[in-house]
């Protein structure tokens, strides 16, 4: 590969920025928001989950690709706490070990970070009790980190062509407590400081928008995220379960393939080119990305 | 016309001695509604919550300062409360909860730097808190609401309400020569609306001079629901400036920590200036307000979380079985031995409770929310600690100690940094206090290299 055809290789995979982005955000998180995560804990996650993908690729006769792990250990050490090391490493084990195990129509079914997270937070209210949480308030609500996580986010998930299903899933969401709240007589500020949450945006822009994990329909796309946003709501306002979010895009995925079903679409595969809406494209004259080499 | 009127007093005690006092009081999840034109004063309020999945015990202290008759608490609950299910207690015991998890000074002395470097001797000085203020007034007027139960429980004449309108619930509140704060219509609407469930709580005069006490006792709800959370939003709506609020949690697994609201660590462990151990009260006070700011006024602060089996050093004895299950730890069979828990017992006798002291200064502006919580699995012991470190005094002769007292300078101007930063208090100031206090800037007299040479067998080089 010539040098330009490394940087255009490099520019053109979302995992790239989203690997860089969740670094700077854990750094970030480690050095000033205090995270309760050790270095140990840290490495104890990365060295799982490239092990288990690397077990799993040699298993299924498949090239080692290490970025997809890379992103899981990140948004697992952004997420998910622990007193011990071996919650989390099994959290990683259980995210990286589903994307070989745990497959429907050539897709994995789960989003390996937040199977990791789910498993474990069930695991921490039966069999281990106490053994794992989430760190939902440890973001803040601080209104330049959420629009500079969104950002980032932005960023990735334009990237990877799905920039749709954040801004889909937060508009959906922020409908929802939002109308609550005029229903309940409630200051606004009691929503806008939970859309506000660094969790929440965070989720958004690096967890339910991956692209291998989300349908390839743009409707059925915009189901998944709107239904995620719902069950979201209701588990969060009506079973005050403060991890919503997680056990609802778990659900989701459960039935992403009834909703594939109605808006078939080609695969993703890492690095295909942006699909700008058709308005966009002419409004700016950009031109399309090129395709990428069959 | 009618007037609520409350205020707070800083309470801030310091001794060397194992003693601590907060301010405590109410108005956290409920307002004063008085029923006639009094002042009302209040303090901090502190509330200790047990919490085990859905079970809740809730202790909410009062530090009520005026007259009795004229108290009056409205707080919002999950469930209708059956009889059983409200209670009084001692204030000692969350007096003693309180004085268990407060800050503490520690004091070291260094040793003969000829000899060893230092060692360990300490003894606290735990401290105190402090207070805001508030007041509030006006009425409002509606119709219906059904008084589901009146009991007496203790001092208190509870009645249950149930309301499905605000207007419904502020009327008949209103009606009874209650007075209801301007806003707290509203809030009460968002609470019924969510199904919330009301109590109301007045002083039983007759009831409470039979307790012989000139104070309102806790007091205690117990019920199950899967909301963790405390309402605030009632306390803000007449509040005049910020409120105080501890929240000591007595879980099974781990700390417990704000969801919708950022929890933080208070600054610890750092060495500072010995003129503190005088005005430790003020320290932690301004330690305090520094750091709320810094945060934006928008976190809550953990300043302990530990064991309940032991502490070090320990500002005051764990709480005893019967101290916790009154408390609501139920999972204790209660059989307590005689007199009180050794001090510093070994980890292994569990107990299974995980105490956690959170510490808000809270209005509506910036908590317009309920805390609400959650309880992870966090079993990493936390605690406010401040360190005084008494330098050695004596004689001492050798290389090490004339290295050691060059260096003193440069350790008590730190000292004053970590101070000034800490509190926002003046650099100057401090450095002044310190000086007052033995603990000088000057470096020491040169070591003219011929003292050593006849220096141990003539007093003159």
């Amino acid at each position: 590969m010539t040098k330009s055809g490394f940087f255009k290789q490099l520019a053109r995979d979302p995992r790239h920025y989203q690997i860089a982005a969740l670094g700077a955000l854990l750094a970030f998180g480690v050095t000033t928001r205090a995270f309760e995560i050790s270095p140990l804990q840290i490495a104890a996650i990365f060295v799982t989950a490239l092990s288990v993908q690397f077990l799993g690729s040699f298993m299924s006769a498949m090239r080692f690709e290490p970025r997809s792990a890379l992103i899981t250990s990140l948004s697992l050490s952004l997420l998910l706490r622990a007193d011990d090391l071996t919650p989390l490493m099994i959290a990683a084990a259980i995210g990286v070990g589903s994307k070989f195990t745990m497959r429907l129509y050539g897709k994995h079914i789960f989003n390996p970070a937040n199977i990791g997270i789910v498993t474990l937070l069930l695991l921490s209210q039966s069999a281990l009790p106490g053994a794992a949480w989430t760190p939902s308030g440890q973001w803040g609500n601080a209104i330049w980190l959420a629009a500079l996580i969104a950002g980032a986010g932005m960023v990735v998930t334009y990237r990877a062509a799905r920039i749709d299903v954040p801004l889909i899933f937060l508009g959906a969401y922020a409908a929802l407590i939002i109308a609550r709240a005029l229903w309940l007589g409630d200051p606004l500020a009691i929503p806008l400081m939970r859309l506000q949450n660094g969790a929440l945006i965070l989720f958004a822009f690096f967890m339910i928008s991956d692209p291998k994990t989300t349908p390839d329909g743009a409707v059925a796309r915009a189901v998944f995220a709107a239904g995620a946003a719902l069950i979201a709501y209701v588990l969060a306002y009506h079973f005050y379960i403060s991890d919503g979010i997680f056990y609802a895009l778990a659900a989701m995925c459960v039935i992403r393939p009834v909703i594939e079903r109605f808006d078939p679409a080609p695969h993703y595969r890492w690095g295909d080119p942006v699909t700008r809406p058709k308005i966009l494209a002419r409004l700016t004259g950009a031109r399309p990305h090129p395709l990428p080499a069959e | 016309m009618k007037r609520s009127l409350k205020k707070t007093l800083l309470a801030a005690a310091v001794a060397t001695s194992a003693l601590a006092v907060t301010g405590g009081a109410v108005a956290f999840c409920g307002f004063y509604v008085a029923k006639a034109d009094t002042k009302l004063f209040n303090k901090a309020s502190k509330v200790a919550i047990m919490r085990d999945g859905d079970r809740t015990v809730m202790t909410m202290a009062n530090d009520f300062q005026g007259e009795l008759k004229e108290f009056a608490m409205v707080i919002p609950v999950p469930v209708v409360l059956q009889e059983g299910q409200i209670h009084v207690t001692d204030n000692a015991i969350l007096d003693h909860l309180d004085a268990y998890t407060a800050p503490r000074l520690v004091e070291y002395f260094d040793e003969d730097p000829c000899t060893v470097y230092r060692r360990r001797d300490m003894q606290m000085a735990p401290t105190a808190s402090m207070a805001e203020e508030s007041v509030g007034a006006s009425s409002d007027r509606g119709f219906g609401v059904t008084v589901e139960a009146e009991y007496t429980v203790g001092e208190y004449d509870i009645q249950i309400l149930s309301a499905k309108e605000s207007d419904g619930l502020a009327g008949w509140l209103k009606e009874n020569g209650y007075k209801l704060p301007d806003g707290a219509e509203a809030t009460l609407g968002s609470y019924i609306k969510q199904g919330t469930k009301f109590f109301v709580a007045k002083v039983n005069l007759d009831e409470q001079a039979k307790t012989g006490l000139n104070y309102l006792r806790p007091l205690q709800v117990a019920f199950e629901s899967p909301k963790f959370l405390l309402p605030i939003r009632l306390g803000t709506v007449n509040a005049d400036g910020k409120q105080e609020l501890f929240v000591f949690a007595l879980t099974r697994s781990g700390r417990i920590e704000t969801t919708n609201y950022r929890t933080t660590k208070l600054p610890t462990g750092m060495d500072i200036p010995l003129y503190v151990k005088d005005e430790f009260g003020d320290f932690y006070k301004s330690m305090f307000e520094q750091q709320v700011e810094q945060e934006n006024e928008r976190a809550v602060f953990l300043e302990y979380a530990w064991d309940m089996n032991w502490c070090d050093p320990c500002a005051a004895d764990p709480l005893s079985q019967s101290e916790l299950r009154e408390l609501g730890v139920y999972w204790l069979d209660g059989g307590d031995a005689p007199g009180i828990i050794p001090r510093r017992p070994a980890p292994q006798q569990a107990q299974d409770v995980f105490v956690t002291r959170l510490h808000v200064s809270y209005d509506a502006e910036h908590f317009p929310e309920d805390l609400l919580f959650k309880e992870t699995g966090d079993r990493t012991n936390f605690q406010g600690r401040y360190v005084l470190r008494h330098p050695y005094k004596g004689d001492a002769t050798c290389d090490a100690a004339n290295q050691y007292r060059a260096e003193l300078p440069k350790r008590f101007e730190k000292e004053a940094q970590t101070l000034a930063n800490l509190t926002g208090w003046d650099i100057d100031d401090i450095r002044d206090k310190m000086d007052g206090e033995g603990q000088s800037f000057d470096p020491p007299e040169p070591d003219n290299w011929w003292k050593r040479l006849w220096g141990a067998d003539k007093k003159d080089g």
